[in-house]
This record gives C-alpha cells, structure tokens and sequence, in this order.
C-alpha cells in the first residue's frame, strides 16, 4: 500500500524542509515523526519570515531571522508541508 | 504512542517549550501523557521583561495543543534508538489498514 506518509518514511535520517504556520521554515535531519506529523529534528535551522509595512510610502519591508537549534520536537499541527532532501545528482 | 514514549525518556531533563503565543518555558521536565500534555517544574520565563505577568510562575501544567516546539538537549536523544522506533511504528504491514485491502 502506497501512502502519502511513505515520503516521510524514507526521508528518516535525511535533511528535510518543513513550512510551518506564521511564516516559519524549518531545515533539519529527521529523526521521529507520527501519524499527526509531530517530529524530532536535529541542527535546526528556523527561518522566521515577517513583513512590514512602512507607513509613508506603504512599501512591504520583508525581513527573515534565522536561528539554530540543537535538536527540537515540533508539534504537528502547525506544519504545512514536508519536503524531502533535494537530491542533486 | 511514539512521542508519549519519547518524552518519558525525558522526564527530569531540562527542556525549553515554546507556546504558540510566543511565550518560551525552561523548566525541568517533571511528566507527560497522551495528549503530550506537559508538567514543567523550576519554571523560567524567557523574555521575562515582556511577560511580567508570569514572573512568579514555578511550576505549570503546559496543554498539549499550545506547545509550537520542545527544544532538547541533543545529549539528551539516542537518535538511533529514535529512528528505529519510527520506522517500526510507521512500518507499512503495522496497523489496521490491511482490513481494507482486497484478499487475492
């Protein structure tokens, strides 16, 4: 039987991408995940998109944080999609 | 189950979680259920300053559902113990799915 959760399967082990709610990225090696997506990760890095916009000119000013973590559980119900590693060969 | 599991492996580790309103916990993990549900003890507030209202917060009870991430230790983690017990969980001939696959 084939399921969309057979991505992630084979994806253990490997860097994957995952897009969370409120313009959140993730990049990390995944390590556990569940049937609600809730995942370990380890060398996190979250990318933290925000925008703003300036008041005289109405311009968006679109600024990204990033931050690194060691190993982080992420609850599932704020992902929006997983990617698996992009392979370059 | 998996998870449940995970973070009984955890129980006295200090962890920091991270609400979905931003608030960030450290504490010692002192126990989790099901629902991953989480009492935290020696609670400290990040970011005090903006949260003057929990700065007398000690111990507490975190509702699963509001938690965005637990950050850990990596010393903390067997990772290979941890992959393991996700492949075996999530294996295909694992669960009830087969009962509504055609018999041949």
């Amino acid at each position: 039987m084939e399921e969309p959760l057979d991505l992630i399967r084979l994806s253990i082990d490997e860097r994957v991408y995952v897009k969370c709610r409120n313009d959140r990225e993730l990049r990390g090696r995944l390590h556990a995940y569940d049937q609600h997506l809730n995942m370990v990760l380890s060398d996190v890095e979250e990318t933290i998109t925000t925008t703003e916009e300036d008041e005289e000119t109405g311009e968006e000013i679109v600024s990204k944080k990033t931050r690194s973590v060691g190993m982080l559980f992420v609850r599932g119900d704020i992902i929006v999609l997983v990617s698996p590693p992009l392979r370059t060969s | 189950m998996l998870f449940y599991s995970f973070f009984k492996t955890l129980v006295g580790k200090e962890v920091a979680v991270e609400l979905k309103n931003d608030v960030i916990l450290t504490g010692t993990l002192h126990s989790v259920d099901q629902y991953l549900n989480i009492k935290l003890l020696t609670v400290n507030v990040v970011n005090q300053d903006r949260y003057p209202q929990l700065t007398s917060l000690k111990n507490c009870f975190i509702r699963g559902s509001v938690v965005r991430y637990v950050q850990i230790d990596p010393k903390d983690v067997d990772t290979e113990l941890l992959q393991d017990a996700t492949r075996k969980e999530n294996s295909p001939q694992v669960g009830g799915g087969a009962l509504m696959e055609d018999k041949k």
